[in-house]
């Protein structure tokens, strides 16, 4: 078990250093120029050039990457190249909105999901199953744009229930959140009800039952703990899905978070702060991917590790 | 032919089919079907203030902010976003199923290699991968398929590799190899074709995807580019007019999710039917 | 560099006569009360060496001071640290008095030696700051951008209250110079302390201090009791909410929670506010210098040929144009804005002729028309502006293919010899940094800007022009201003006749307030503390 643990997460940090290569790759071919920008429109070239040599963008690329490495593994991110702050800092200020926003969107994703899905197992066949698929499956054909513009314009700017976007407590919270969930929900619906419906086709579900055991009590202590273990492994391949959604609902919402930020830094090409948020948002993925390798086997020991 | 006749028995089936080959007709008769040329700014398509039309007579789904119909806006539009549908997301099939199927089939350094780079390319934020690819190579319409083909094909990847897996250690494979049969022969005759069940759902479940990507990356403004329509960059270019003309964002926004809603349901049936593990559960 | 810098109104008047600073302050404003400013863009940051943005620009005038102000809501310098100054007969040298006892936020008393050190922290290369080429002219610049010294020997702190400024040529606009952010005075032992940080606590003179910043979210700056124009600052608090959308912060301005929408008014609720009695004297229109431009690349074939570049001016509809944007602007037909002093209102221009374009493109050989791309910022509305522009070209045979992409981009192509044919300015376009018509010239349209990195995107360069701009900058001396004016203004119409730009339009700036905000209408689009004067406003 514990050399299992070691190799995941030894693999774990060979994508995150894969993944900042690749970014810083992508953002050094980028036809733009920022020691230019830094330097403003009155600048002369010897400025300009002065300014390049000082952050290192007239060496080689690999120096560039073998230096931004150094710093990294010292817990250092570089400076922004428009704000001129710590990329740290940025992320630091910018993480716990980002946390709310997502922790509330899961909540909602798994709240929403579940019981849509769990109803809809049950009343398999009927109006409530074909209704509750049909909805779900608007919420995985819907961009994430369109919903966030849609909520705001009705429950905002229509029926006045909600704040119109900006940070602050619950009111504000609820609009991006319930975009998120309802949208995300679609995909663990299907998956609570066809996994319930296996459960319930299994044999000691059926024995069970046989025993005089009330339905409820099976459906709650029997079949739903089964069903919903499938769901886990989800979760920790949602994160992923979730940072693209952070991008535009906190655009949409003007929510502060990591999504804003990476937003404004790539329309400025602010090449530090997309190295740093990318690199976040790997982070969370990978993390969310072990956790979610790490925990199946606690919950569910008939899945051997080994074939990991 | 009996899983096409299934399949069309099933009403939400048919009536996505019938949404999908309107949009098809929609797009290729488009020059004969659209009331206005989509290009063109009418003096009169704009209030004297500069505001556009709402739905009415001459302009049956009104104008854009630059006096355009957007009736044509959207019939033309649908060119682009079927043309980004099925070229992107038929690329990433082709990727992804090249990866996985050579993958799966020749493992060793070489498949465990690709898949050591398909998970990397898992732990990218799609959304921010493609935003950059397309801030890299100034876009157009050929650039934006490939930036979506380069994102979505990862996925397929993954399915195509572990479906390679399971099938080379079913026994017919196995006997398949003790008879002798080179290794391009199983590849053609026995594992192909038990994929390609796989590989036409994620054709079909993937043009959804990537619909939805196109529109996205058009309405932050780094997808298709302008005057080209899509229904993604019309929202785009009306978004700040959102509160006080909604139609020129929810009438495409409604066009952008019907299709990609249509697709879904397709490709969610065509499983039904071609999976044969999930026969007769749903 | 990006929506900045300063806009103005009125024609300025380079030298006006001492005014007390006690004269400024308005007789019948109360002190008190909190006000909530909204923004949708971060502050980046309040260092005033480095911030050259739409929200940060006002926020720094009202932590820092620098030598010279304007006098509130006008383009009228008066003196503002400096208790005095006088020019040598030669125009070279500048002596400064300090006003006494002026501290900063700290509690330690601003001295000439802050002068000296806040001028060769801005123009220092380590600093990276963008305002750092405004100082070129003061003696030993070249030394301290070379490296080859951090101290300008063109400045000197005689004693403790009087520096002493000489430069290496005249210039009529260094006392424009010594009134932009980048000369304010900072305290070297805060900046020290602080180091690359000290824009997110800053510490100056100003009206205000930094009382709270959450960053992404907040910024509270709270009245300096100790400021040294008496009676100023009004307000007690202000909060400047930063994410918000300027739709989002008009909604809220209506229900009351926002007194100022920072951003502006944006074009779907513009029509509705000009339409509704109820905001009419709450949105506040103001003129700004600022003019929105294709450029034509001078060098790369076929807008290297004159005749070409005067059809595209005659192609383009302008008056179609400002329409689109709802009609917050007006066309125009030279470089300068209506409101800079030098505007030529007897010229003009070239007026919008379809057939008169077709013949001239034909005489150059392009009756046919010719294929070109044009490139645009990729927010809204420069996409659009762009694609009228496209249509009225096609209408002449010119096909142009847009180029949509982020701001950086379009930079870093603008300059480029052998890329952007052409470039709409919108979103990146020119607003002055101070009231006068060289600022329009030098790095936009002289041959300084024409060089890869540089800002003047049409490549031109007119040698005999150039030395023209030179020799109206040096006539330093008050009785030659308007002398000087009227070069300036020959310029920019000898300019159009080369037609390396099309003007296309002059935008205008609304800000809409609460109902309980007072203080004169100049206030909220001031030329200099853009968008807001906040040390000036008050609640009634």
């Amino acid at each position: 078990m514990l050399t299992f643990i070691g190799r995941r997460i030894g693999y774990s940090l060979l994508i995150l250093l894969g993944v900042s290569l690749i970014t810083y790759l992508l953002l050094f071919m980028l036809p733009a120029d920022p020691a230019r920008q830094i330097a403003g429109r009155s600048a002369t070239p010897e400025v300009v050039a002065g300014i390049r040599a000082q952050l290192g963008l007239d060496l080689p690329f690999y120096q560039q990457y073998a230096h931004y490495l150094g710093n990294l593994l010292q817990g250092d991110l570089g400076r922004s190249y428009i704000q001129r702050s710590e990329v740290t800092e940025l992320l630091g200020s910018r993480l716990q909105p980002s946390l709310e926003l997502m922790a509330a969107g899961i909540g909602f994703e798994l709240l929403i999901g579940i019981s849509l899905g769990v109803i809809a197992a049950l009343r398999r066949g009927g109006i409530a199953d074909r209704l509750l698929t049909a909805l779900s499956f608007i919420g995985v054909s819907a961009p994430q744009f369109i919903a966030a513009m849609l909520f705001l314009y009705f429950f905002a700017v229509q029926l006045e229930w909600f704040p119109m976007g900006g940070y602050g407590g619950l009111k504000h919270l609820m609009l991006p959140a319930l975009t998120l969930g309802l949208l995300g929900s679609g995909w663990y619906s299907r998956m609570v009800r066809s996994s319930m419906i296996e459960v319930l086709h299994q044999d000691f579900i059926r024995t069970a039952r046989a025993k005089g055991l009330s339905r409820a009590r099976v459906v709650l202590r029997h079949v739903l703990p089964n069903a919903i273990v499938p769901i886990i492994p989800m979760i920790g391949i949602d994160i992923g899905v979730f940072m693209g959604g952070l991008v535009v609902v906190e655009s949409v919402f003007g929510w502060p978070g990591i999504g804003q930020l990476a937003w404004q830094a790539i329309q400025q090409v602010d090449i530090p702060v997309i190295v740093g948020v990318t690199t976040i948002c790997a982070v969370a993925i990978v993390l969310g991917n072990l956790i979610a390798d790490l925990v199946i086997p606690l919950i569910d020991p008939r899945i051997d590790i080994k074939k990991h | 032919m009996s899983t096409a006749v299934a399949l069309l028995r099933r009403p939400t089936v048919a009536v996505s089919l019938l949404y999908i080959v309107l949009v098809v007709v929609l797009a290729a008769l488009a020059p004969w079907l659209s009331p206005f040329d989509p290009s063109e700014q009418f003096i009169e398509g704009l209030s004297m203030e500069g505001a556009p039309l709402a739905p009415g007579d001459i302009y049956w789904l009104g104008t854009d902010l630059l006096g355009r119909d957007l009736l044509s806006r959207l019939i033309y539009g649908a060119r682009t976003s079927l043309f980004i549908g099925l070229v992107a997301n038929g690329m990433a099939v082709l990727i992804g199923t090249l990866v996985g199927l050579t993958a799966g089939f020749l493992r060793g350094w070489l498949g465990s290699a690709l898949m050591r780079f398909t998970d990397l390319m898992m732990a990218f934020p799609a959304l921010l991968l493609a935003i950059a690819l397309s801030a890299i190579f100034q876009p157009s319409v050929w650039i934006v398929a490939l930036v979506i083909a380069m994102v979505n094909w990862v996925q397929v990847a993954r399915v195509i590799y572990s479906e390679t897996i399971a099938l080379s250690a079913r026994d017919f494979v196995a006997v398949e190899r003790t008879l002798g049969a080179s290794s391009l022969r199983i590849l053609f005759s026995h594992l192909l074709p038990h994929l390609l069940p796989t590989i036409l759902v994620w054709a079909t479940l993937g043009i959804s995807t990537t619909v939805l990507l196109e529109a996205t990356l058009s309405y932050l403004g780094v997808g298709v580019q302008p005057p080209t329509p899509s229904w993604g960059n019309i929202i785009f270019e009306s978004q700040t007019y959102f509160t006080s003309a909604p139609w020129l964002v929810f009438i495409p926004g409604a066009a952008i999710i019907l299709l990609s809603l249509a697709f879904n349901l397709v490709g969610d049936a065509l499983r039904d039917e071609l999976d044969p593990t999930l026969q007769g559960r749903s | 560099m990006k929506r900045t810098a300063l806009s103005l109104v009125i024609a300025a008047t380079l030298f006006t006569g001492p005014l007390l600073a006690d004269e400024l302050v308005d007789a019948n404003a109360k002190n008190g009360g909190s006000v909530v400013v909204t923004y949708q863009n971060d502050v980046a940051t309040l260092d005033p060496a480095i911030g050259y943005d739409w929200q940060n620009w006002s926020m720094i005038k009202s932590l820092f001071d620098g030598l010279m102000d304007y006098k509130p809501g006008t383009t009228e310098l008066v003196k503002d640290l400096a208790e005095d100054y006088s020019i040598s007969a030669d125009g070279l040298v500048y002596s400064f008095t300090l006003k006494k006892g002026v501290k900063f936020h700290n509690g330690r008393e601003m001295k000439a030696s802050d002068v000296k050190y806040s001028l060769e922290r801005t123009v220092n290369p380590k600093t990276q700051s963008p305002g750092s080429g405004f100082f070129s002219s003061i003696a030993g610049y070249e030394d301290v951008t070379g490296g080859k010294s951090e101290t300008l020997s063109g400045v000197e702190a005689t004693d403790d209250y009087h520096v002493k400024i000489t430069l290496s040529a005249p210039n009529a606009t260094f006392l424009h110079i010594m009134a932009i952010n980048f000369a304010s005075v900072v305290p070297k032992e805060e900046v020290e302390k602080w180091g690359a940080d000290f824009g997110k606590h800053p510490v100056g003179t100003g009206a205000y201090s930094l009382g709270e910043w959450k960053l992404g979210q907040q910024i509270v700056f709270k009245k300096n009791p100790a400021y040294f124009h008496t009676g100023l600052p009004h307000l007690d608090t202000i909060t400047f909410e930063v994410g918000q959308d300027p739709m989002v912060a008009l909604l809220r301005l209506e229900k009351g929670e926002v007194d100022i929408a920072g951003d502006g008014v944006p074009p779907a609720k513009f029509l509705q506010f000009k339409n509704d009695p109820k905001f009419k004297d709450r949105m506040v229109v103001g003129e700004q210098l600022h003019t929105g431009y294709l450029t034509l690349k001078t060098t790369l074939p076929p807008f290297d040929n004159l005749k070409v570049r005067q059809a595209v001016n005659m192609a383009i509809s302008k008056d179609r144009i400002v329409r689109i944007i709802n009609g917050r602007a007006t066309p125009a037909n030279q470089p300068l804005p209506p409101a800079m002093p030098g505007y030529d209102k007897a010229f003009k221009g070239y007026a919008y002729d379809v057939e008169g374009a077709k013949k001239l493109l034909a005489e150059a050989g392009f009756a046919k028309g010719f294929d070109t791309e044009l490139f645009v910022m990729n927010t809204e509305p420069q996409p659009r502006i762009a694609q009228s522009i496209q249509q009225d070209l096609a209408k002449v045979g010119i096909r142009a293919q847009i180029k949509s992409l982020a701001q950086a981009n379009v930079i870093a192509a603008g300059s480029a010899k052998d890329q952007a044919p052409m470039v709409w300015s919108g979103g990146m376009g020119w607003i002055a940094d101070f009231p006068d018509p060289s600022n329009f010239y030098g790095p936009i349209l002289g041959c300084s800007g024409a060089v890869d990195g540089g800002w003047n995107w049409s490549l031109y360069c007119n040698k005999k022009l150039d030395a023209d701009a030179a020799k109206a900058d040096a006539m330093a001396k008050p009785e030659q201003s308007a002398e000087r004016i009227a070069l300036w203004s020959k310029i920019f119409t000898d300019v159009m006749a080369d037609a390396p730009w099309v003007p296309i339009f002059n935008e205008q700036r609304f800000t809409v307030r609460s109902e309980r905000m007072a203080g004169g209408n100049d206030l909220y689009v001031d030329p200099v503390h853009v968008p807001v004067n906040y040390d000036h406003i008050w609640v009634k």
